[in-house]
């Protein structure tokens, strides 16, 4: 019998998501004596052609990661949705847009005007912008279209599973992976990770007070972090409390308040409004101006709440544009 | 119902979501009805326990939805059933405000506004000062906006069925 077909891909992505496939270390010798891999983009020679060849559903798993923004990562998400039996959003820009998706608080023009005339590295006189389709001496050439909004992979194709994380922890891909090979899939649409918050994961925990009540936010940068207090406690915004776990706490290992990226849990629609609603009601303050105040220290909602999940506000993207 | 087709469509009318706390502002609507206050249509009015039990995902949803402004009433500072719920519906506030004007929602289509159970004519008053603000800004209509940006996505759909010939039917049916 032939060994299962699994294909990555790519998209609007940093490439941190590939990096954690490596980061399986010795593991990854497993999954590749397990299944044949079909595409890589960043490993592998395979081509879009190859893909095509296969026949429909040919493909076990596709492991997709980053958002979808141009057409031409549009079309390759339709393209291996078409071929895969199982398409799994790998990763947080994937599953709710991510980093990528701040653009969404940007209109296309903005982001071009930006990036080919104003910013200052960029010398373009002409203002010479790239075009979707170019002809030169009876040759023409095609560019993808850049899209007016960032994407998650379900907001394009049909998801049947997500892997959270920015990036996904090896702990959380090899359990995934396992799931997938042994046949031993939960229901569709379901997050491959722990549906508890990160707070259960942390060693911090313990010393979260019952009532918990903070008087201002500060950044991070704004006091001396306690290695063994919980974030909030010291009054730093950390995203624990509405956030899915399976990265075991890792920022607060670290000594950073957790950021969000593993999205949110099964019983919160928005993972930012969820956050925020968290955050906000446990200040001390009980009038406008001293709330104002005590909020200093968030200065930038979206960022704040919204860091992993832009795409998936219900709001979808700054609906004035 | 009127489904003929040659008559002018009804003029647009705001449609606003109203979350009032069952103790205070809830009361003073249901004062300000038995007093027979008249006062603008455009509201729908949700009945919670408390203002604090309002999540921001309600207001974001009701936007969504195609609600044109939320309003939130609840007790006054001090007079919550639940001591402390309005504080938790002030503090959630003042920051969602600053998230939907970051968002591109103007500051008139929400509002949160302390109204005691004796207060039927500030209900009267809130609703009519809302509804001429709403009026004032025009449609928000978020489900069209959806399904403008939207269009992008159809159109190479469309072009890629054209040019296979094949639907992009998913890869459901295949056994797993």
């Amino acid at each position: 019998m032939s060994k299962p077909k699994v294909a990555f891909y790519w998209c609007a992505a940093c490439g941190g998501c590939e990096e954690s496939v490596v980061d399986l270390a010795e593991d990854i010798l497993g999954v590749i004596g397990a299944v044949d891999i079909v595409m890589w983009p960043v490993a592998m020679d395979f081509k879009r052609k190859d893909i095509e060849a296969m026949e429909d559903g040919s493909i076990t798993a596709t492991l997709l990661n980053g958002a979808i923004r141009t057409s031409e990562q549009e079309e390759m998400a339709r393209l291996l949705r078409k071929k895969s039996q199982v398409m799994i959003a790998y990763g947080a820009c994937a599953q709710s847009g991510g980093i990528p998706a701040f653009a969404n608080q940007f209109a296309r023009e903005q982001i071009m005007k930006y990036v080919y005339e104003d910013s200052p590295t960029t010398v373009n006189p002409e203002k010479t912008r790239p075009q979707t389709h170019f002809e030169e001496n009876g040759r023409s050439v095609e560019l993808p279209e850049f899209r007016n909004v960032v994407r998650s992979l379900d907001q394009v194709v049909d998801v049947d599973y997500y892997i959270p994380g920015c990036a996904p922890s090896p702990k959380v891909l090899k359990a995934a992976l396992e799931a997938l090979l042994s046949g031993k899939l939960p229901p569709k649409g379901t997050v491959l990770s722990p549906d508890t918050a990160t707070c259960q994961d942390c060693s911090r925990l313990e010393s979260k007070p019952q009532d918990l009540s903070v008087k201002e936010y500060r950044r991070v940068h704004q006091l001396k972090l306690d290695p063994e207090k919980c974030f909030l406690a010291q009054g730093v915004a950390c995203m624990g409390p509405g956030t899915r776990g399976g990265c075991e706490a890792a920022c607060p290992k670290g000594n950073m308040p957790c950021t969000g990226c593993y999205g949110p849990t099964s019983k919160v629609i928005d993972h930012g409004a969820k956050l925020m609603s968290s955050l906000t009601s446990i200040l001390e303050a009980k009038e406008e101006a001293a709330i104002d105040t005590a909020l200093k220290g968030i200065p930038d909602p979206i960022g704040t709440f919204y860091r992993y999940g832009m795409s998936k506000c219900l709001l979808r993207r700054k609906v004035n544009l | 119902m009127n489904h003929n087709d040659s008559k002018p469509q009804a003029p647009w009318e705001p449609r606003i979501l109203a979350i009032f706390c069952n103790w205070c502002t809830y009361t003073a609507a249901d004062l300000a009805g038995v007093s027979r206050m008249q006062y603008a249509h455009n509201v729908r009015i949700v009945r919670v326990m408390c203002s604090g039990r309002v999540d921001p995902q309600f207001v974001l949803d009701a936007f969504a939805r195609g609600a044109d402004g939320v309003l939130i009433g609840g007790c006054h500072p001090g007079d919550c059933h639940y001591i402390e719920g309005n504080y938790k519906a002030l503090r959630r506030s003042e920051m969602l405000k600053r998230m939907l004007s970051d968002m591109g929602i103007e500051d008139k289509r929400y509002r949160l506004e302390w109204i005691s159970a004796a207060e039927g004519d500030k209900v009267q008053r809130v609703i009519n000062e809302m509804t001429a603000d709403v009026k004032a800004l025009g449609p928000l209509n978020l489900p069209g906006r959806f399904k403008d940006w939207d269009k992008e996505i159809a159109e190479l759909e469309h072009a890629l069925n054209g040019k296979g010939g094949e639907c992009c039917s998913h890869a459901k049916e295949v056994s797993r």
